[in-house]
C-alpha cells in the first residue's frame, strides 16, 4: 500500500510561488525581455501563475509560452505506444530574450534536456533559466535548477505528484512512497 | 497378384444399392464373390474390415498431374499415389501439361507412366484443340486409340462456339464426352468471385454470369449436335438451374462439382489467403447450397476434385498474382463426408454413388461397382475417424490446400487396384 | 498519457476503431505546427531507417512520405521498382526478406496488388505502412482527407460527404468509406454505374446516380481522379462524355444549396473530373490536403515506431548466414 505524505498544501504553494516570482525578477535583473515558458502539462499552469504574480508586482505584461517536449524525448520506446502530444506555442522572437523554463518537478533532468534541444530549433535566447516547484534529486544529467520552490530527497520507488487546481481541482505537492 | 479376402465390412455397392455386412473376395484381378462368410482356400490374405466400409474405389474424372512439364510439383506417379491414399482407384488426367497432351504419342506417354506407377489407374484426357489454342481440332481418333477417355481444353474455355460444336459432333464418332471449362473470358478478368467480399478486398471479381453464359451455350450446342457435353467444376446456382433444364429435356449433359465448391464460400478469401484462390472461384453461400442440393437430386452427376498442384513459391505471392488451384485428392472424401453426409444432404451410399459409380458411368470407365466379374478396384474406408489435415504428410508433391489444420471425417485405409493393394494406411 | 495502440502496421482503416482514427488525427495537429516552424524538424525518429518501397510510380505520395520521414529526422531510402524485367511476385517475397536482413525499421509500400501490404507485414518484423495496395486501401490519403474536413468544419460527425468518380477501382474511396463511416459521417458514392462496385451499399453508403444529386446533398465532395485507361477497358465511352455528364463544373456547383467543400486526392485531370475554375476556386481545399498529408504521415510514422522491436532475438534465430 503506498504511503502519501503532503509536502506542500495550497497555502505553502502560494507562499513558495510568491518567493519564486521575486527570485525570477532578481535573477533576470528586471522584466526586460523576460519570457516564461511552461513545460506541458503542469509547468504551463505554474508559469501562468508566476507570470501573473510578476505582472501584478511590476505593473507590466509578460509574454508567455508553452512547450511540449514529447517529440524530443530520448526514450521513445519507454513512453509506450501512442503517446499524446500537447501544444507547443512560442513567440517568434526568441533571440536576445531571457527565457525562464518552468516545470513542476525536476528529477532526472531529461525533460529539461529535451526542452533545451527544442528551444535550439526555435531560436537563440540570450539566457535560459530553469525554475521548478520541486527538486526531488536523482539527476541523471548535469542539469541544475536556478529557482526552486522546495527541495526534497527521494528514492527511486518514490513519486512526487504536483496537483494544480486548474487541472486537478486542488493545489498540493504529495510524496507517494511504495512500501 | 494374390487373392484377397476383405472380410466383415459394411459392403456398399452404389451400382445396385446393396448395403450389407459382407465379405468381398478378389481373385485374379477381378471380383470373385461378394457375400457372407465366403469360403476361401488357406493362405489367402485376409483383411479384417470390421467397422469399416468396403466400396468400389473412387473415380476422379478431373485431376491435373502436371507431367510432362512441371514434374517438380507433381508427376503421374506421385499423383497416382496421392489418389490411392484418398481412396481413388482411377483418375482422369487433364491435358493442360507442357507440352499439351494433344496427340497419340503424348497420350501413350501418360498411359505408360500410369502402368509404371502401379497405383491408381490414370486415364488420359486428350486436348480438344491443338496446343489448347482453340483453333484446330486435335486428332480425337488417334488419341482415343492410344487410351484417351475424353477430350477437354480445361485450363481454358473453348471460346469459339463453332469449335465447340464441331468437337461435340466429332466426338460422337468415338463415343467420348467433351468436357468444357465454362468461362466467358472477357467477363472473367478477376481473381475471385465478384461480390461484397471482392469489393471489400479491392480484388477484381468474376461474376457468376461468366460461367453461366457458357453453360447455357454448351447445353444449347448439346441439343443442336446430340453430342455429350460434360460441364467441369460447376460453381453457381444459375448453372445448376441451366443443367436441370437441359436434363429435363433429355439432353446428353453431365456435370461435376468439386469438394471446395460445396464446402467453402468467397468469405474464405478474407486475409488474401492464396489457398482460397481457384478457378472457378469460391462463390456465395446460396451457390454452395445449390451445389449440395444438385448433388442430392442428381443435377450434378459427380464429385471431382480438380486436383491442381502448385509450388509453394508460386502461391506465396500477392493474391492476384498467385496461380489458381488447390490439391484435393487426399481430402476429397473427408470433406465430402463432413459437408454432405454429416451435413445431412446425402447418405453414405449416395455419396459413394457420386464419387465412384456415376463418374465411371458418365466417362464409360470400368469400375464404380462390386459386380462379380468386374475389376478388383476396391477401397476400404474408415467412415468415422476424425483426422486433422497435415499437408506435410501428403503423398502429393504439393501442399496447396485450404483445409490445412482442419478436421475431416473419414478416410481410406486400404486401396486395391486390379487386385493389388496399392495403398495401406499405417503400413 | 497513452491512447490505444495501432499495432505493428498500418494496413488500412477497415480494421481500426473510431478511437484509433481520432487519435491519429489528433496526433497530426502538433505535426502541422512543425511544418510551419523555421526549423521543420523534430528528432523523434532520429536514427530510424525507413524504406519507401514504391512498385507503382507516384511522385506526390512518395515525396509527401519522404518529407514526413525527414522532418522526423529519420534516415530514408527510396526504392522504385519498374517491375518490367522481374516478376512482381518474386520481387515482393525476396524484397521482404532482404529488408528484414538489413534491419530496416519501417517500410512504406505502394504496390499494384491488393493485399500486398498485408503480405509484407506478415513476413517482416519492421513496421509496414500501406501507401496504396491495388484497389484495396490508401489509409493515409483518407486520413488526410478527414483531417482537412475536420479543419474546415470543426467536426466530422454528422457531415455529408460524397465520393465522386470511379469507385470500382479506387482504394482512396474504400479507405474514405471505412474512415468516414466509423467517425459518424454520412457517406454517398456517385459515379457511372459501370464504375460502381457490386455490393457497395453493404459498406454503409448511399448510391447517388447523378453528380447533380451529390452536389445538392453533400457538405463536401471528394472528387476522384478518372484513370484514362478506363476508356480503353470499355467502362466509359470517352473523357468528353464523362466531363459532360459527371464533371464537377462551376455551373453545376453554382446550383448547390450551400458552399460545398471540394477535395481531390490528386493528381487532377483538369477538365475531366474537375474543371480548373473549381480546382482553383474558393471552395477548394486541395492544397491544404497536401499540407495535411505531411502532418498525417508524420503522425502515423510516429505512432507506429513506438511499438518496440527486438532485433536481438532475430540474429540468433536466423543463424550465421553468408552474405553474397
Amino acid at each position: 500500500m503506498p504511503g502519501v505524505t503532503l509536502l506542500l498544501d495550497a497555502q505553502a504553494i502560494s507562499r513558495a510561488l510568491s518567493r519564486m516570482a521575486s527570485e525570477i525578477i532578481e535573477r533576470s535583473q528586471g522584466t526586460d525581455g523576460l519570457l516564461l515558458v511552461g513545460i506541458q502539462r503542469r509547468g504551463v499552469e505554474l508559469a501562468d501563475r508566476l507570470a501573473a504574480l510578476i505582472e501584478q508586482d511590476q505593473g507590466v505584461t509578460l509574454p508567455r509560452g508553452k512547450l511540449d517536449i514529447t517529440l524530443y524525448r530520448d526514450d521513445l520506446q519507454t513512453v509506450g505506444p501512442s503517446p499524446v502530444v500537447a501544444e507547443t506555442r512560442l513567440p517568434d522572437d526568441l533571440d536576445g530574450r531571457t527565457v525562464v523554463i518552468v516545470d513542476d518537478v525536476l528529477y532526472t533532468g531529461r525533460t529539461v534536456r529535451a526542452a533545451l534541444d527544442e528551444f535550439a530549433d526555435f531560436g537563440r535566447p540570450r539566457r535560459i533559466l530553469l525554475c521548478v516547484l520541486v527538486d526531488r534529486g536523482g539527476r541523471e544529467l548535469p542539469i541544475q535548477a536556478d529557482i526552486v520552490g522546495l527541495t526534497v530527497r527521494t528514492g527511486p520507488n518514490d513519486r512526487v505528484d504536483v496537483r494544480v487546481r486548474e487541472l486537478d481541482g486542488r493545489d498540493a505537492v504529495e510524496l507517494v512512497s511504495e512500501r | 497378384m494374390n487373392p484377397i479376402l476383405i472380410a466383415g465390412g459394411r459392403v456398399i455397392d452404389p451400382s445396385t444399392g446393396a448395403d450389407d455386412i459382407a465379405d468381398v473376395y478378389l481373385v485374379g484381378g477381378r471380383v470373385e464373390a461378394v457375400g457372407r462368410n465366403i469360403d476361401v482356400p488357406a493362405g489367402v490374405r485376409r483383411i479384417d474390415a470390421a467397422g469399416k466400409v468396403v466400396a468400389p474405389g473412387l473415380v476422379d474424372i478431373h485431376v491435373h498431374l502436371r507431367e510432362p512439364g512441371q514434374e517438380n510439383v507433381e508427376t503421374v506417379a506421385t499423383g497416382a499415389m496421392a489418389a490411392a491414399a484418398g481412396g481413388f482407384t482411377a483418375v482422369c488426367a487433364m491435358p493442360n501439361t507442357d507440352p499439351v497432351t494433344d496427340n497419340q504419342a503424348a497420350v501413350g506417354f501418360i498411359v505408360r507412366q500410369s502402368q509404371r506407377a502401379k497405383k491408381a489407374r490414370v486415364y488420359p484426357i486428350g486436348a480438344i484443340s491443338l496446343g489448347q489454342r482453340g483453333e484446330q481440332l486435335a486428332e480425337f481418333g488417334e488419341m482415343v486409340g492410344a487410351g484417351a477417355v475424353a477430350v477437354s481444353d480445361d485450363g481454358h474455355p473453348v471460346v469459339s462456339s463453332h469449335l465447340m460444336r464441331t468437337a461435340l459432333e466429332y466426338a460422337k464418332t468415338f463415343g467420348i464426352p467433351v468436357a468444357d471449362h465454362c468461362e466467358e473470358p472477357t467477363l472473367a478478368r478477376g481473381s475471385m468471385h465478384e461480390g461484397v467480399v471482392s469489393t471489400r478486398l479491392g480484388l477484381p471479381g468474376i461474376p457468376a454470369a461468366a460461367e453461366e453464359i457458357m453453360v447455357a451455350r454448351d447445353t444449347i450446342l448439346a441439343e443442336l449436335t446430340g453430342g455429350h457435353v460434360h460441364l467441369c467444376h460447376m460453381s453457381t446456382r444459375g448453372s445448376v438451374d441451366l443443367i436441370r433444364r437441359a436434363k429435363d429435356k433429355g439432353l446428353a449433359v453431365t456435370a461435376e462439382a468439386t469438394p471446395h465448391h460445396f464446402a467453402l464460400t468467397h468469405e474464405r478469401c478474407d486475409g488474401y489467403d492464396t489457398n482460397a484462390k481457384m478457378n472457378p472461384p469460391l462463390r456465395e453461400a446460396e451457390d454452395r447450397e445449390a451445389i449440395r442440393q444438385a448433388l442430392k437430386d442428381g443435377t450434378i452427376d459427380a464429385i471431382a476434385s480438380d486436383h491442381a498442384p502448385h509450388h509453394y513459391d508460386a502461391k506465396e505471392r500477392a493474391f492476384d498474382e498467385a496461380p489458381n488451384g488447390i490439391i484435393g485428392l487426399e481430402t476429397a472424401f473427408g470433406v465430402a463426408m463432413r459437408e454432405l453426409v454429416e451435413g445431412g444432404y446425402l447418405s453414405l451410399s449416395e455419396l459413394l454413388f457420386r464419387m465412384s459409380t456415376q463418374p465411371a458411368r458418365i466417362f464409360s470407365l470400368p469400375g464404380g461397382s462390386l459386380a462379380v466379374g468386374g475389376p478388383a478396384d476396391v477401397a476400404v474406408f474408415d467412415p468415422a475417424v476424425r483426422w486433422k489435415v497435415d499437408p506435410a504428410q501428403s503423398f502429393s508433391k504439393s501442399r496447396n490446400t485450404p483445409f490445412a489444420g482442419e478436421t475431416l471425417v473419414g478416410r481410406a485405409d486400404l486401396t486395391v487396384v486390379r487386385g493389388e493393394i496399392v495403398f495401406e494406411r499405417g503400413a | 498519457m497513452t491512447a490505444p495502440s495501432l499495432g505493428k502496421d498500418l494496413l488500412g482503416l477497415q480494421s481500426l476503431s473510431a478511437t484509433q482514427i481520432q487519435h491519429i488525427l489528433d496526433t497530426a495537429e502538433p505535426f502541422k505546427a512543425v511544418s510551419e516552424r523555421r526549423i521543420k524538424k523534430v528528432p523523434a525518429l532520429r536514427g530510424k531507417t525507413i524504406v519507401n518501397l514504391f512498385f507503382e510510380p507516384s511522385t506526390r505520395t512518395r515525396i509527401s512520405f519522404e518529407f514526413a520521414e525527414k522532418r522526423l529526422s529519420a534516415d530514408t531510402v527510396n526504392v522504385a521498382s519498374i517491375g518490367s524485367s522481374v516478376s512482381k511476385g518474386e520481387n515482393l517475397v525476396d524484397t521482404a526478406r532482404n529488408l528484414e536482413a538489413m534491419r530496416i525499421d519501417m517500410v512504406v509500400i505502394r504496390h499494384g496488388s491488393s493485399g500486398a501490404a498485408q503480405f509484407l507485414g506478415e513476413r517482416i518484423r519492421s513496421n509496414v505502412v500501406n501507401a496504396g495496395d491495388g484497389k484495396h486501401e490508401h489509409p493515409t490519403q483518407a486520413l488526410l482527407d478527414m483531417l482537412t474536413l475536420r479543419d474546415h468544419f470543426g467536426r466530422l460527425e454528422g457531415l455529408k460527404v460524397a465520393l465522386c468518380g470511379d469507385i470500382l477501382h479506387s482504394r482512396v474511396a474504400r479507405s474514405n468509406i471505412w474512415g468516414l463511416t466509423k467517425l459518424g459521417v454520412e457517406v454517398a458514392v456517385c459515379g457511372p454505374a459501370s464504375l460502381m462496385p457490386l455490393g457497395v451499399r453493404d459498406l454503409g453508403v448511399t448510391v447517388l446516380p447523378r453528380i447533380e444529386d451529390a452536389i445538392a446533398w453533400a457538405d463536401a465532395l471528394n472528387i476522384l481522379r478518372l484513370q484514362l485507361e478506363r476508356m480503353e477497358s470499355g467502362y466509359i465511352p470517352s473523357v468528353r462524355e464523362y466531363n459532360r455528364v459527371f464533371g464537377v463544373t462551376a455551373e453545376r456547383l453554382a446550383r448547390a444549396p450551400k458552399d460545398l467543400l471540394i477535395l481531390h486526392p490528386g493528381p487532377m485531370n483538369r477538365g475531366v473530373e474537375i474543371d480548373s475554375d473549381v480546382a482553383d476556386g474558393p471552395h477548394s481545399v486541395i492544397l491544404p490536403q497536401v499540407t495535411n498529408g505531411i502532418a498525417v504521415r508524420m503522425a502515423v510514422l510516429y505512432l507506429l515506431v513506438g511499438e518496440a522491436r527486438d532485433w536481438a532475438g532475430a540474429a540468433s534465430a536466423e543463424g550465421m548466414e553468408d552474405s553474397e
